[in-house]
C-alpha cells in the first residue's frame, strides 16, 4: 500500500508534508500541482510529517496539495543504451526532453532513461539449469565498441536457477530475456535493464585492488610528475578562471580509458554544450569511433534545480560502477564537487540543522569521503579487472584551499592537482602548481629521472625567490643557470598548449622520448661568460624545443626539429653531470 | 471573488505574514497601506501562515492593512511598445508614459535545456583592444565587469552598449545612483540608441525589495525578444546591490548565513539569472554584461567570487583600465581562431611579456640594477599600456594586431618573443 500525504509548508525547494501511512527515509514522492507531478525525496521524518526536497521549481505549490509516495528510493536504470546519452541529474534524457518540451526545461516531465523501442542483438551465455547469483552474466549485446553484458540484477541477493533463457535474437530493453527461480520456487523475470538506488555502492566483486597502473591523460605534467592511477582518485581545486574545466575537457578527450562519464554538476551550461557538440565529431584514436560512443554526460547545470544537482554525482558514479562490472575502465569527471557540497549546504540550511564551518553541514566530510570511496580497481568474480577512477574539481571560495570542501576532499584523494592563479595569470597552462601539488601514484616514467628534474625545478624556484631579494646581479652565474634550467623545464615540458592539435595530447612514448632530452639539458654543464649570454642561449633553446613540441610524432619534420634542438644544445654544452648520464643510460 | 485578509500577524523588516488558505508559493498579493498600494510576493508557506516580502518595504505598514492575493506570480507586460520606455523594479513606468497591462508574461521562468543550446560563434566587436584582442566578447556570453567603486564602469558599459552591434539593449539598474540613471538615459538618448532600449531601473532610494525583481524582469523580457529573433544585450548594474538585497531579506527571515552574511544559495540565485544568457538556434540571443563592484577591491568577497564561478570570464577594471591579469573571456577561443591566424599567438605572447615586464618593474622599484633584458621589458610595458590598455583607444581588431607586432618589433629581437617561427616570418614588420 503506497502512502499519501498533504503539503503543510513550503520554503524554497523544501516542502513539509503531513503523511498518512508509512514512509521511509529517502523515499521518492510526487507532489501534484495543477496537472503536473513534481518529483521529491524524503530527507527528514518527524512523527507523522516529513520534509522533502523537491527536484523542481516550487512556484505554485499550495498548502493542501496532495503528495503520492512511491515506496522506492531514488534510483537509476541500468542497461544497454546508456552510452552516448545526455541525462539530467535524475537520468532524464535531455535531447528527448527537448523534443517533448522545446527550448525550456518545463517542470514535471519525466522520460524513460533507456529507449524502450531500440532493438538489441542479444546473445545468451547462461544455459537453462545453471546456478547464478547477482552480477553473473546471462548474455551480451553489442553496444558501440563494447560488449555490454546483461547481468543478473544486483538487487537479487540469493542463488537462482536459470529456468528459461531467450535464444539469440533482437529484443527491447523491456523484454524479458531470462526467467530465474529461487530456492523456494518463486520465478523472477529478468529484463535487459534493472533499477539500482543511486546512493548505494555496487559491490559485486571479489576483492578491491590497490591502484597502481597509470591512467594516461596525455597531459605531460600529470602523467610524468603528478600521475593518476586506474581506480584512483584525484582532485583539481582552483580559483575561477584557472582552467579547471578546460583541463577536465582535455582529459575527457584524451584519457586512455574505456568509458568517460562527465558529471557537469552545477556548472555552466555552455561548457556542457561544447562537449555535446564537439564529441560526436571527434574520433577516439583507440577505437576509431566517435568519442561520444564512449561517453555519458550527466548534466545538471547551475540554473537547474538544486536538489537534483545533489543527485547527479550519485547518478554518475552508479553508471560508472555498472560498467565496471563488465571489466571496463571508467573515468568519472565531476565538475564541480563544490556545487554539490553547496547543494547539501542549501538543504541543510532549510532543515535548520546546526551549521558547521562556513555553514556547511557537519556530515560534509563523511559524505565526500563516501563518494570518492566509490572509486577503485576491483577483481570481478570471474577474475577480470575493472576500475572506476574519479577526478573531481573543487571551486574553493576565494580560491582559498583552506576552506572545508577542499580540505575534506584532500583527505580522501590519491592525487592533488592544485591550480594556481599566479600561473594562470601568466598564461602558464595547465596551471597546476608543480610545487604544491602531489600524487601518491607511480609515474609513467622512471621515478629517479622525474625526481632529478623535480629537484632542479625546486632549486630554480628557490633561486628565483632569492633573486627577488638580492637581484640578478647578486646571484652567482651558476645559480642563475639553474634558475634558467628550471624556467626552461616549466616552459617546454610542464606547460602544454591544449589548443595546439599536436601538443594537446602527448602519448607516453613521446613523453619518454622528450624527457630524455630534458634530462640531457638539465644535467648539462655550460660555459657561459655572462648571464646575458646564458639567457639568450636558453631563449633560443626554448624556441627550438617549442617548435619541436608542435610537430607530429616521428614525422620527418620531427627529426629535423629534433636535430635543430640537439645542435643548439651542443653549441654551448661542455659536459654532462654523471648522475644524468647514468639516468640516460638506464633510460627514463 | 478573492478573499481580503485584514489582520497582519507579523511585520519584520520587509517581510510580513498573514493567516490565509489556498495561497500558492510565489504568488503576488496587493497590500493596501495608508501610503498607497504595494505588491508583495509569497516567500514561505507554513501551515496557514503565509510570509511575504513587501516591495515597498515594511515601513509604515499597519497590522490592520488589507492583503489581497492576486492568484498569479509576478508578471510583466511584453510587447514592442516596451522599446524606448523606462520602468521601475515592479514594472511601473518611470517615464511619463502609460502603464502597460496587455500580454503579461511570468518572470523567472525555467532554464533552457542544455541540449538545445548551441556553441557561441559570433564575436561582438567593441573597438577596445583589451576586449577585442585579448578577451573577445562573444554573442550569448555572460560577462561581468569587476570593479572597485569609483571606477568608470558605467561609462564602459554604456560605451560597449553603444558600439556593440545588437538589435535591442535592456538595462537593468539595481541600486543605481540617480546621477548614474540620468547618465545612462542621456548617453543612450544622445547616441540615438534610446529607441532600441528598455530600462528597468531601481535607484538607490527605492525600496530594496524592488531591486530583487530587476534582473528577472529584464531577462524575462529579453528572453521573449530573443525568441522573436532579436539579438539582445542585457546590461545589469550593479549585481552586488542585488546580492546585498538578497542578504537583507535572508537575514530578516532568520536563514543561516553562509559567508559574510550572504545566504547559502547565493551561487544558485546568481546562476539562475546569468544562465539566461543563450543563443537560441534559429532565433535570437541574449548576451549579459553585468557590473559587480568589489567591496575593498577584494575579488574573494562572496559576490565577485561566486559570480566568477558562474560567468564566462570577467573584465577587471582597475585604475581606469581593463587589467590583462584577472580579466578573462572564456568564450574567446570559440571565435579568435576565425579572425586572423596570428590573433591567438599575439594574445598569449604579449601577455606573457607583459607579465615579465611586471616582475621587472617590481625589481626596479626595489632598487635593483636593470639588465639589458629588463630595459627592453620596461620599454615594452610602457608602450603596451599606452597603445593597448588605455580605454580611450578605439581601433578595430586588425589594427590592434598590427600594432601588437609593431610594439614587439620595436622592443625585442625575434627569438625573444617566444612566438612560433613561421608567424614571425610572416608578420614581423619589415626592416626591423
Amino acid at each position: 500500500m503506497k502512502s499519501v500525504g498533504k503539503i503543510i509548508g513550503v520554503n524554497g525547494n523544501m516542502v513539509t508534508v503531513q503523511v498518512a501511512g508509512t514512509i521511509s527515509m529517502n523515499e521518492v514522492g510526487y507532489i501534484l500541482v495543477d496537472d503536473k507531478k513534481l518529483k521529491s525525496e524524503v530527507i527528514r521524518i518527524l512523527g507523522d510529517s516529513c520534509q522533502m526536497q523537491v527536484f523542481e521549481m516550487t512556484k505554485g505549490i499550495k498548502v493542501g496539495d496532495e503528495v503520492e509516495f512511491t515506496k522506492e528510493l531514488l534510483a537509476v536504470e541500468l542497461g544497454p543504451g546508456l552510452l552516448k546519452q545526455v541525462y539530467d541529474g535524475l537520468q532524464n534524457p535531455l535531447p528527448e526532453l527537448a523534443e517533448a518540451a522545446g527550448f525550456f526545461l518545463e517542470r514535471g516531465i519525466y522520460l524513460k532513461a533507456l529507449d524502450r523501442d531500440v532493438l538489441w542483438d542479444f546473445t545468451p551465455i547462461a544455459n537453462v539449469g545453471d546456478t547464478v547469483a547477482k552480477a553473473d552474466k546471462l548474455g551480451t549485446v553489442p553496444e558501440g565498441p563494447f560488449t555490454h553484458e546483461i547481468m543478473v540484477p544486483f538487487n537479487l541477493l540469493k542463488n537462482y536457477k536459470v529456468k528459461e533463457i531467450k535464444p539469440a535474437g533482437q529484443y527491447k530493453v523491456d523484454d524479458v530475456v531470462a526467467r530465474l527461480e529461487d530456492e523456494k520456487g518463486n520465478t523472477i523475470d529478468v529484463k535487459m535493464y534493472f533499477e539500482w538506488p543511486v546512493k548505494r555502492a555496487i559491490d559485486c566483486y571479489s576483492e578491491r585492488l590497490k591502484p597502481t597502473k597509470p591512467m594516461v591523460t596525455k597531459v605531460r605534467l600529470v602523467d610524468t610528475f603528478l600521475p593518476v592511477a586506474l581506480g584512483g582518485t584525484y582532485c583539481i581545486p582552483g580559483p575561477f578562471g584557472a582552467g579547471k574545466t578546460v583541463l577536465q575537457q582535455v582529459t575527457s578527450k584524451n584519457a586512455e580509458v574505456d568509458i568517460v562519464i562527465i558529471a557537469a554538476c552545477g556548472e555552466r551550461a555552455g561548457e556542457v554544450v561544447e562537449t555535446l557538440k564537439e564529441f560526436p565529431e571527434l574520433i577516439d584514436p583507440k577505437t576509431g569511433n566517435s568519442l561520444m560512443e564512449r561517453t555519458v554526460i550527466i548534466c545538471n547545470t547551475s540554473s537547474m534545480p538544486v536538489a537534483s544537482r545533489e543527485a547527479s554525482v550519485y547518478t554518475a558514479v552508479t553508471i560508472a560502477e555498472y560498467y565496471r562490472q563488465m571489466g571496463l575502465n571508467i573515468l568519472l569527471l565531476a565538475d564541480s564537487t563544490s556545487r554539490w557540497a553547496q547543494a547539501m549546504r542549501e538543504m541543510s540550511g532549510r532543515l535548520e540543522e546546526i551549521p558547521g564551518e562556513e555553514a556547511f553541514p557537519a556530515y560534509l566530510e563523511s559524505v565526500i569521503a563516501g563518494f570518492y570511496e566509490r572509486a577503485g580497481i576491483v577483481k570481478l568474480k570471474d577474475g577480470r579487472e575493472g576500475s572506476v577512477t574519479i577526478g573531481g574539481t573543487v571551486s574553493p571560495a576565494g580560491g582559498n584551499f583552506e576552506e572545508p570542501v577542499t580540505q575534506a576532499t584532500l583527505k580522501v584523494v590519491g592525487a592533488f592537482h592544485g591550480l594556481s592563479r599566479e600561473r594562470s595569470d601568466a598564461r602558464k597552462y595547465p596551471a597546476i602548481d608543480p610545487m604544491d601539488s602531489w600524487s601518491k601514484y607511480p609515474s609513467v616514467l622512471n621515478i629517479d629521472a622525474v625526481q632529478y628534474a623535480r629537484k632542479i625545478l625546486f632549486r630554480g624556484s628557490e633561486i628565483e625567490a632569492m633573486m627577488k631579494v638580492v637581484g640578478e646581479e647578486g646571484t652567482a652565474l651558476e645559480d642563475y643557470v639553474i634558475y634558467l634550467k628550471s624556467d626552461f623545464l616549466d616552459a617546454v615540458y610542464l606547460q602544454q598548449n591544449s589548443f595546439d592539435p599536436v601538443d594537446a595530447a602527448v602519448i607516453v612514448e613521446r613523453q619518454r622520448h622528450v624527457f630524455s632530452h630534458i634530462v640531457d639539458i638539465m644535467g648539462a654543464e655550460f660555459s657561459f661568460d655572462s648571464k646575458n649570454e646564458a639567457r639568450t642561449f636558453f631563449n633560443g633553446l626554448r624556441q627550438a624545443f617549442i617548435d619541436f613540441n608542435g610537430v607530429e610524432w616521428q614525422s620527418t619534420e620531427f627529426f629535423s626539429k629534433e636535430k635543430v634542438l640537439v645542435d643548439t644544445l651542443n653549441k654551448k654544452k661542455v659536459s654532462l653531470d654523471s648522475f644524468a648520464a647514468e639516468l640516460l643510460k638506464a633510460g627514463v | 471573488m478573492r478573499k481580503v485578509y485584514s489582520k497582519i500577524e507579523t511585520i519584520a523588516g520587509n517581510v510580513i505574514s498573514v493567516k490565509a488558505t489556498d495561497v500558492q508559493y510565489g504568488e503576488l498579493a496587493r497590500v493596501s497601506t495608508a501610503y498607497g498600494d504595494t505588491l508583495a510576493e509569497v516567500i514561505k508557506l507554513d501551515g496557514e501562515l503565509v510570509s511575504m516580502q513587501v516591495f515597498a518595504g515594511g515601513r509604515g505598514i499597519s497590522t490592520g492593512d488589507e492583503v489581497r492575493f492576486l492568484g498569479n506570480p509576478m508578471r510583466v507586460s511584453f510587447s514592442d511598445s516596451l522599446q524606448g520606455r523606462i520602468f521601475d523594479g515592479s514594472g511601473k513606468p518611470r517615464d511619463n508614459g502609460p502603464e502597460l497591462t496587455d500580454n503579461l508574461i511570468t518572470i523567472g521562468g525555467p532554464s533552457v535545456n542544455p541540449a538545445k543550446r548551441i556553441i557561441p560563434r559570433n564575436m561582438i566587436r567593441t573597438g577596445i583592444p583589451m576586449i577585442d584582442l585579448f578577451n573577445t566578447l562573444v554573442e550569448s556570453q555572460k560577462l561581468p565587469i569587476f570593479s572597485v567603486s569609483g571606477e568608470p564602469y558605467n561609462q564602459l558599459l554604456s560605451r560597449i552598449a553603444m558600439q556593440a552591434e545588437v538589435d535591442l539593449i535592456i538595462l537593468g539598474g539595481m541600486g543605481l545612483k540617480y546621477d548614474d540613471y540620468l547618465f545612462f538615459k542621456e548617453e543612450l538618448e544622445n547616441g540615438g540608441a534610446m529607441s532600441r532600449t528598455i530600462m528597468f531601473v531601481h535607484t538607490a532610494s527605492d525600496p530594496v525589495v524592488e531591486s530583487l525583481m530587476v534582473p528577472d524582469i529584464s531577462l524575462a523580457v529579453a528572453e521573449k525578444f530573443a525568441l522573436q529573433g532579436k539579438k539582445v544585450l542585457v546590461l545589469l548594474t550593479d549585481m552586488t546591490n542585488f546580492a546585498d538585497a538578497m542578504k537583507e531579506i535572508a537575514i530578516t527571515q532568520e536563514q543561516v548565513p553562509s559567508n559574510r552574511g550572504y545566504p547559502g544559495d547565493l551561487y544558485s540565485q546568481l546562476a539562475s539569472r546569468y544562465e539566461k544568457a543563450v543563443d537560441f538556434e534559429g532565433s535570437g540571443s541574449i548576451t549579459i554584461l553585468g557590473v559587480t563592484t568589489m567591496p575593498g577591491d577584494d575579488v574573494t568577497h562572496p559576490v565577485p567570487d561566486n559570480t566568477g564561478y558562474i560567468t564566462e570570464g570577467q573584465y577587471y577594471l582597475k585604475n581606469g583600465r581593463i587589467e590583462p591579469f584577472g580579466s578573462l573571456s572564456r568564450l574567446k577561443q570559440q571565435v579568435n581562431d576565425k579572425t586572423r591566424d596570428d590573433h591567438r599567438a599575439i594574445m598569449d605572447g604579449m601577455i606573457k611579456l607583459y607579465a615579465a615586464y611586471k616582475s621587472s618593474l617590481e625589481k626596479k622599484s626595489m632598487g635593483f640594477n636593470m639588465s639589458a633584458w629588463d630595459e627592453k621589458l620596461l620599454k615594452y610595458g610602457s608602450q603596451f599600456e599606452k597603445g593597448m590598455m588605455d580605454l580611450s583607444v578605439n581601433i578595430p581588431l586588425e589594427k590592434a594586431l598590427d600594432l601588437g607586432w609593431e610594439i614587439m618589433a620595436s622592443c625585442f629581437e625575434k627569438d625573444e618573443t617566444g612566438l612560433k617561427t613561421d608567424l614571425i616570418n610572416r608578420y614581423w614588420p619589415k626592416g626591423k
